[in-house]
């Protein structure tokens, strides 16, 4: 009796490889917070991303319908924690837009000078993250290190460092302060005295001068860093087709070519804040990105970032050229007990994010029938799945990341 | 073109599947008959004078309202209303389409109402109408994944109708 063997490559063909679920977080370090993915792959070949999104669902648009609109403010700031100014600011013209409101010429400017401030804080986060994704860990210490700066800001004129409320219904909650003592931040970096002081709005314009000089290393540790560019050229492509499609707004979409921005292109409500402003909208593709990177890519939605960064900067000095010399005050009363009259209005604002949209019905009450915040990270989000699948696994931290999505405004 | 032209186009095309409009409302709306919201749907997007090729919104609305004292200053009679906040980025103007719901289908308390989805439109409306159905409450026929995305899979009810009653415990948790 002889033994038969098989030719051995047989064997080969034999072992077949399964397809493996993988789940990748909630508790995930490159997941921005509590997302998970499961994955469906092969190999290291992803076949299908399904996001599993919730974990920090607190219902807040059922919050909203109990709790007159001032009050629900601190409840937008929970939404995107990292740009709390800016979603004040929505829900806020939101209401007044349903109420037809005006507000003063200072406090349209305050507002301007508030929310590029904040767009600054939260783009410096979205690009020290990036980087932390991607294996580089110093821009983010960097990059927080410019943060604390503006949340010592901020919390000159709030006394809050991350939930602010400061902009409500009808202008801002306080004044900008005339006389503060200098961020003990910006004092160590300028070389100025600890003790000194100054109006608020020098320190702000001490802090631009001093960070518009920093963005150009930004840029040689990321945008031009050889390792940075294969890690995210020509990656998860969008086309404008897509990105529309998906609803995806703010970076996301000039990333992907659409030249939109509702500060120049929304509603006359929020366009005449930004009215005789003098800034540029930067749209993908760009002259001088390198060779491999392919429009609507990872890259060159960093990239819109980046550039944004340098418009709001441009923004915030001239908002600030113009307060002292603004009309009117900084703030109209709006009365808790006002009641909002029947109809309903929807605005959408552009948010670091993407354009951040609140819907309010009013029904001749305080409270209002209905608050709904529609958000631009679910949209954005809503985008993984067709965008990473055919990628490695390794991939897909810098994709997800390039959309620079917030769970705490996904789940709301 | 004006809230008033898209009306009349729309009229032109489904005649009395729209039934409603305000023109002079803040934000212009028309509202559609349930059942062909998403043939209006697919036209608005399709046709070139229109092109609303992005849906930025879509909400789920209850009016309802539960305390018989407030009833009478309520003013609505009860209802769902899904509402479609669309944009086109071809000519720069946006358009508000509704449609109206009974709260339960056929005065069933519990059984949800139907309307057609819009997920073949916009891409987008996925993760937007699973969301509605998971706090609203509406079933939209037709959706290739209609799951809850926001609650538990295992939630029981649906939070954002104005009759909601908050569960008493969840998997053993005490919840109120």
């Amino acid at each position: 009796m002889s033994l038969q063997l098989e030719d051995p490559r047989i064997i080969e063909f034999d072992v077949r490889t399964d397809e493996m679920l993988v789940n990748m977080g909630p508790q995930h370090p490159s997941t921005h917070g509590v997302l998970r993915l499961l994955l469906k792959t092969d190999g290291e070949v992803i076949h299908e991303v399904t996001p599993h999104i919730g974990y920090l669902h607190r219902c807040a648009e059922k919050i909203g319908e109990n709790l007159a609109p001032q009050q629900w403010i601190p409840y937008t700031d929970r939404m995107d924690y990292l740009a709390g100014m800016n979603m004040n600011l929505g829900w806020s013209l939101a209401v007044e837009k349903l109420v037809k409101m005006e507000v003063p010429e200072k406090a349209m400017v305050l507002r301007v000078a508030i929310a590029e401030m904040g767009r600054i804080a939260s783009h410096l986060v979205g690009m020290g993250a990036y980087g932390l994704d991607l294996g580089s860990f110093s821009p983010f210490l960097y990059a927080f290190r410019e943060r604390e700066i503006i949340l010592d800001l901020f919390e000159e004129v709030c006394g809050a460092r991350l939930t602010y409320s400061y902009i409500t219904i009808g202008g801002s909650t306080h004044d900008l302060p005339a006389q503060i003592t200098i961020p003990p931040g910006l004092a160590a970096l300028t070389g100025r005295s600890m003790s000194e002081t100054l109006s608020w709005i020098d320190a702000c314009r001490i802090f631009l001068d001093w960070l518009e000089k920093r963005i150009f290393e930004y840029h040689t540790l990321l945008t031009e860093n050889q390792i940075f560019i294969r890690r995210t050229a020509a990656l998860g492509i969008m086309s404008r087709e897509m990105a529309i499609d998906f609803g995806c707004t703010g970076p996301v979409l000039r990333g992907s070519g659409v030249d939109h921005d509702l500060r120049r292109d929304g509603e006359p409500i929020y366009t005449r804040m930004y009215k005789g402003y003098d800034f540029d909208i930067p749209v993908a593709p760009f002259e001088n990105a390198p060779p491999e990177v392919v429009l609507g890519d990872n890259w060159c939605r960093f990239y819109v970032r980046m550039r944004e960064v340098n418009q709001a900067i441009r923004l915030v000095r001239q908002a600030l050229d113009r307060y002292p010399k603004a009309e009117g005050t900084y703030r109209v009363p709006f009365k808790m007990a006002t009641k909002l009259p029947r109809g309903e209005a929807y605005l959408e604002t552009e948010c670091p994010r993407g354009q951040m949209g609140f819907y309010v019905i009013g029904n001749d009450a305080a409270i209002p029938l209905r608050a709904r915040a529609k958000s631009s990270s679910f949209c954005n989000l809503s985008v993984t799945g067709p965008l990473c699948a055919g990628c490695l696994i390794a991939d897909i931290p810098a994709i997800v990341g390039s959309l620079d999505v917030v769970m705490g405004e996904i789940d709301r | 073109m004006t809230p008033a032209d898209i009306h009349k186009t729309l009229v032109a095309k489904f005649g009395d599947k729209i039934t409603g409009a305000n023109l002079e409302a803040m934000d212009p709306w028309i509202e559609v008959a349930p059942a062909a919201i998403a043939e209006v749907a697919g036209f608005l997007k399709t046709e070139s004078a229109l092109a609303f090729d992005a849906l930025n919104n879509l909400s789920g609305v209850d009016y309802f309202e539960p305390d018989a004292k407030k009833l009478a200053k309520f003013g609505h009679e009860p209802h769902v209303e899904v509402v479609y906040h669309l944009y086109s980025y071809t000519h720069r103007h946006s358009l508000v389409v509704k449609v109206k719901l009974p709260r339960w289908q056929g005065n069933q308390t519990g059984k949800l109402p139907d309307v057609p989805s819009v997920a073949a439109v916009w891409a987008i409306a996925d993760w937007h109408e699973r969301e509605a159905f998971d706090l609203v409450g509406i079933n939209f026929t037709g959706h290739p994944n209609l799951r809850r995305i926001l609650c538990a899979e295992d939630w029981e009810g649906h939070p954002l109708r104005k009759d909601y009653e908050f569960p008493l415990e969840y998997h053993g948790v005490r919840a109120r």
